[in-house]
């Protein structure tokens, strides 16, 4: 009887028993309490993360490394794909590479349902190139010439760009110490008319 | 309330348990309520005669142990039938005494809470005792009442697996048991019920009451917010296992799991409609992608093209379906009467291409112009009335569009009222601009560039902002732009002046023995003058020196003169031509007696009562119908206005892009940066071009129901030409702005355009006879006196009486100053309303500001304390081991200078954004 098995156990939905995954690989699918995703959703993820799987040289190592990831056609040109990886992974080696965990929760913030907050919370990670939980002037400069693509004719002046940075502090920078913080981030995004409806991204 | 009968109803099929969950939660909050429908109370009857089933089934076995009830319950279950029978009469009587239910109720929900403090009570005592463990439901009961309704609030938020409910089902009836064990306690015997429940009150105070509650909604909270937390997923779990416990007192969001899954499908299906319909908006890839390219002013033109291919879509559909399509169908057919037959003199030249061309010939006689509808008051087998509706398509066509612009310009109000939040303009460009949807690299590249165009658009406006110059060169700069400007409106109108008067002497010796020119020079004359004066106004303009919006303005404003001067001498000659085309009709009219009395005494002289059959109709003298006139004029005015546009943009654009592109090789300098180079995409022009196009449609479309639909052919082929054009031959615009702001200026300029060209049309309609043998309202003295005829004839008398005293003066002045007050009222009070939001918004910052103060010193207290907290203990450890010295102390100036972290925590909650926050982080750093 399910009654007799631990009262935890329904998150770890025994989903894949029945497409018969391996049996020995003990896959974890923590369901909607942890993630915005829907079922078809996660077995969706699970079906391309095993297929990225498959082509790595280990069989069902439990990693998959960034470039693999970078293959997907909804990555594959985006300017913060690196970005991405790095803020989603857990790996220790700080390579980048996701787990499926860390895949769910990487698609689990840029689904359709998920908050503002924590939408403009990983946002604000992604944008923060060096890591040091606030968004600086260099910061911002990565940012604007990740969005203005690699080649010149697109890239902005240093003129320009000191311009634009100085222009973005002032806004943004609602206490002057010269950075933007996730509260101020996050009060700029909550404002925003796009923001939730452009920070997504479907498999 | 409504929420939960829904549920109730839609799971009472499948689960009892829950319908009786919800039964009881509708009875407690409409406990107080007396009235209710008889409908309503059947329903309530019939769910709490189930209740009541149950409830007795409990009765009986409130002093039984709970585990053994547990095992026995379905044996209870169908004993408790026969007893349920007994109690539902007891029920009804419940029903129908109202007064008594209410007490009842009163004391039903006092004894509930009397045995919720008990079990709870119990509970805090006996908390790891497993035996007494189900006990606890009723608490959690409780608890989950008030975390239902939040969670079916947000039930898409939550997706339920259908698994857990199985699971969960057997614990659920229990659960629903014991509730309705407390519950058919109190109901069928309160007094004794009372006496017990009063014993134990006493023992627990409602602050450790609601401390528990408290711990465990929190608990609940964190676990339903836990995926809205930036965790990894593995401490997201390890939370989630440690407080499972937990989980099973969330049984009853097992209720939800049925709403929830036709929410989801309902959403999905949302999503899915949403998709369609932006993939049903036509030319909408082709718009982004000039967007991407170009910028958002150059799409911003073929936005507001495709607006007006809607508007002229919806004006056909009314002239076709209403006017043109019965009459062609149902009306007498070509060649039955004088007005729908080619006369005798006309008939040689009749289907000639040039004359065709012209819209003369058969194109005149059909159905595309005034001339040719019948005044018969009713057609066909339908009894249709055509001039009726005639005349109202004619007013219907005009009332619409007043309706559409002015809609449309009161929601582009609101948005720019909504979105003047024009302070984070450059983050959002930065932080919000990429489409994180973007899985082609194509439209990656096309999004780079237009983000870059979109920060370059942003920083110059900024630039020019702040620009400062020498003041008094610049205004005598201006003056004589605006001087030599006049000099050019002048001599345009003049010109057409000129020209029209030309060609009314034209006219009157006869167009025949003229050339081409001479026929067609009044059109000419406009489109080149419309074609080369915006040009020379740019040139004037970068005199001026304005900000490029500013002057983006003042050259539409110009042009707007230019072209309504054109226009309105247009219009005046055309009046002209009416009155000649008048007097002519009133000597074809005297002829017309003089013809007929002919044609009597000649052919039939003896028998007057026979009809002249053998006259041909297309032989029989007829007037001028200086309505089809004025229709015939519009169209030409048309036709040459939209070849005269492709042709430039054909030999402009085209064989310019086209020469400069391949003479480049072969020439002394660069042709693509030098002098021709590539032409620019001319928004203003082109914006301007379309709207007075439009007016014209508004202005002749009463004369020639064609005209909608010409426009819909031009606007349709415009559409693909111009994409076209622009994309292989225009560069993008050195100076690229916005047009958001200056969307709503296009639409000012379309009202004030379709209020001009709509006076000449209304001025002919209601001062102008019409013609004596020709279009729907010939024979009557005006034109709208159809609908006085209609009201006549086919409504009853009294209907005709109270619309004459609906519109005698006094009723309709009285009437117009209500509006006027009525609409100066509303305008105060949304004045009244913009300030209050501005002083509203101004408040809020003020708070903000005052917040983080706040926040900002309370870090740095607390940093300061806790440097002091170290210093005591280094002082303390020093003393101790007398060495290390250096090194604490960095760290904890470290946590002084950069209290992120903290404060980034407490700040953000007083953000107006995220009212929420603070509990949350408070609860999270609590656990």
């Amino acid at each position: 009887m399910r009654s007799g098995r631990d009262p935890c156990a329904f998150s770890r939905m025994d989903l894949f028993t029945r497409k018969k995954v391996q049996p020995t690989e003990p896959i974890l699918i923590p369901h909607g309490e942890l993630t915005f995703l829907t079922k078809q959703e996660i077995l969706m993820a699970h079906k391309i993360f095993s297929e990225l799987q498959d082509r790595e040289n280990g069989p069902y190592s439990s990693r998959v490394s960034m470039e693999k990831i970078h293959t997907l056609p909804e990555l594959k040109s985006n300017p913060f794909r690196k970005r991405i990886c790095h803020v989603f992974s857990t790996s220790d080696m700080k390579d980048g590479s996701l787990s499926f965990e860390d895949f769910l929760d990487l698609l689990s913030a840029f689904s359709d349902s998920a908050t503002l907050e924590i939408k403009s919370h990983y946002a604000f990670r992604i944008f923060d190139f060096d890591d040091d939980g606030t968004l600086d002037a260099r910061d911002l400069e990565k940012l604007v010439n990740s969005l203005t693509g690699e080649t010149d004719d697109t890239r902005l002046t240093g003129e320009e760009m000191r311009q634009l940075i100085s222009n973005i502090l002032e806004e943004s920078d609602i206490d002057k110490d010269g950075t933007v913080n996730l509260s101020e981030f996050q009060h700029v995004i909550s404002r925003s008319p796009d923001f939730v409806s452009s920070f997504k991204i479907v498999l | 309330m409504p929420r939960h009968k829904l549920i109730a109803s839609e799971s009472d099929g499948k689960d009892n348990e829950f319908s009786l969950y919800y039964v009881e939660v509708e009875e407690n909050s409409q406990g107080g309520q007396e009235k209710q429908t008889t409908r309503d109370g059947k329903r309530r009857r019939e769910r709490n005669g189930e209740v009541s089933r149950r409830r007795a089934s409990e009765k009986r076995t409130t002093e039984v142990d709970n585990k053994r009830a547990k095992k026995k319950h379905e044996k209870r279950h169908k004993t408790a039938r026969k007893e349920g029978e007994k109690h539902e009469k007891r029920q009804r009587r419940k029903n129908a005494d109202e007064e008594e239910a209410e007490e009842e109720s009163n004391k039903d929900k006092k004894n509930i809470k009397n045995e919720r403090t008990k079990t709870l009570k119990r509970d805090d005592e006996k908390e790891k005792d497993v035996k007494k463990k189900r006990k606890k439901h009723v608490k959690n009961e409780e608890d989950s009442a008030n975390f239902e309704k939040t969670k079916q609030k947000d039930c898409h938020d939550m997706p339920l697996k259908e698994k857990k409910k199985k699971r969960k089902k057997p614990e659920t009836t229990s659960e629903s048991e014991s509730k309705s064990e407390s519950e058919s306690e109190s109901d069928s015997a309160p007094e004794s019920k009372d006496n017990q429940a009063v014993g134990v009150l006493g023992s627990l105070t409602p602050e450790e009451l609601e401390k528990l509650k408290e711990a465990v909604d929190e608990r609940k909270k964190l676990i339903a917010t836990m995926r809205g937390k930036p965790w990894p997923m593995k401490k997201k779990l390890v939370v989630l296992r440690s407080s499972c416990v937990l989980q099973r007192q969330e049984t009853l969001l097992i209720i939800s799991f049925l709403y929830y899954s036709n929410c989801q499908k309902w959403m999905k299906f949302q999503r899915d409609f949403e998709n369609f319909k932006t993939a049903c908006i036509p030319w909408e890839m082709k718009i982004k992608e000039i967007e991407s390219h170009f910028g958002s002013s150059v799409a911003s033109y073929f936005i507001f093209l495709r607006w007006m291919y809607g508007i002229n879509m919806i004006l056909f559909g009314l002239t076709f379906g209403l006017v043109m399509v019965p009459e062609a169908l149902m009306g007498k057919p070509y060649g039955s009467i004088p007005r729908k037959t080619v006369p005798r003199e006309e008939e040689a030249s009749a289907m000639n291409f040039a004359v065709l061309w012209d819209f003369g010939g058969y194109a005149k006689y059909s159905v595309l112009f005034y001339g040719y509808y019948n005044s018969q008051r009713a057609i066909g087998w339908l009894k249709f009335r055509l001039p009726l509706s005639y005349f109202l398509v004619g007013v219907g066509t005009v009332a619409y569009s007043y309706m559409v612009v002015i809609r449309t310009m009161a929601r582009n109000a609101n948005e720019e009222g909504g979105g003047d939040d024009t302070s984070f303009n450059f983050s959002w460009k930065t932080f919000t601009s990429w489409d994180y949807l973007i899985g082609n690299p194509e439209t990656a590249d096309n999004k780079f560039a237009s983000i870059t165009t979109s920060f370059k658009e942003a920083i110059v406006e900024e630039q020019e902002s702040r620009k400062d110059d020498n003041i008094h060169l610049t205004r005598f700069l201006r003056v004589l732009a605006n001087f030599l400007v006049l000099c050019c409106l002048a001599g345009s109108g003049y010109l057409i002046y000129f020209v029209v008067r030309r060609s009314q002497k034209f006219a009157l010796l006869g167009l025949e023995s003229y050339g081409w020119w001479e026929r067609n020079e009044v059109n000419m004359v406009m489109s080149l003058l419309g074609m080369f004066c915006p040009m020379l106004f740019d040139v004037i303009s970068t005199l001026e020196n304005y900000h490029p919006r500013v002057a983006l303005q003042w050259q539409l404003g110009r042009i707007f003169a230019l072209f309504l001067g054109n226009l309105y001498t247009f219009i005046i000659a055309l009046m002209d031509a009416i009155q000649l085309k008048r007097a002519e009709e009133e000597i074809v009219k005297k002829n017309m007696t003089i013809w007929q009395a002919n044609l009597y005494n000649g052919t039939v002289p003896d028998n007057s009562t026979a009809p002249p059959t053998t006259v041909h109709p297309a032989d029989i003298p007829r007037g001028p119908c200086w309505e089809t006139m004025v229709g015939q004029e519009f169209v030409r005015l048309i036709i040459s206005d939209t070849m005269t546009t492709y042709i430039t943009l054909i030999i402009g654009d085209f064989l310019r892009a086209v020469l400069v592109r391949f003479l480049n090789n072969c020439w002394c300098w660069d042709l693509e940066y030098g002098f021709p180079s590539y032409s620019e995409f001319d928004v203003s022009g082109n914006v301007l071009g379309l709207i007075f196009n439009q007016g014209m449609i508004w202005m002749g479309a009463f004369y020639a129901p064609c005209l909608p639909a010409l426009n819909l052919l031009r606007l349709h082929v415009s559409m693909y030409l111009q994409c076209w054009a622009v994309m292989c031959c225009n560069v993008p615009q050195e100076r690229v702005f916005k047009a958001s702001g200056s969307n709503n200026f296009y639409m000012a300029m379309l009202l004030v355009i379709l209020f001009l060209s709509t006076l000449p049309a209304i001025y002919t309609i209601v001062s102008i006879p019409p013609s004596f043998d020709c279009g729907p309202f010939s024979g009557k003295t005006r034109m709208f006196d159809v609908i006085q005829e209609t009201l006549e004839s086919d409504f009853p008398a009294w209907f005709g009486k109270v619309f004459s005293y609906a519109s005698n003066p006094g009723l309709v002045l009285p009437f117009l100053l209500l509006l006027v007050l009525a609409i100066y009222y509303l305008q105060s009070t949304s004045k009244t309303y913009k300030r209050v939001n501005m002083e509203l918004k101004k408040k809020l910052q003020t708070q903000n500001e005052e917040n983080k103060k706040k926040n900002k010193l309370a870090a740095l207290k607390a940093a300061n304390e806790l440097e002091q907290a170290r210093k005591a203990g280094e002082t303390r450890s020093s003393s101790s081991q007398h060495t290390q010295n250096s090194e604490p102390p960095v760290s904890s100036t470290h946590t002084t200078t950069r209290p992120p972290a903290s404060r980034g925590h407490t700040s953000s909650g007083h953000l107006p954004g995220h009212p929420q926050q603070p509990q949350k982080n408070s609860h999270s750093n609590r656990r």
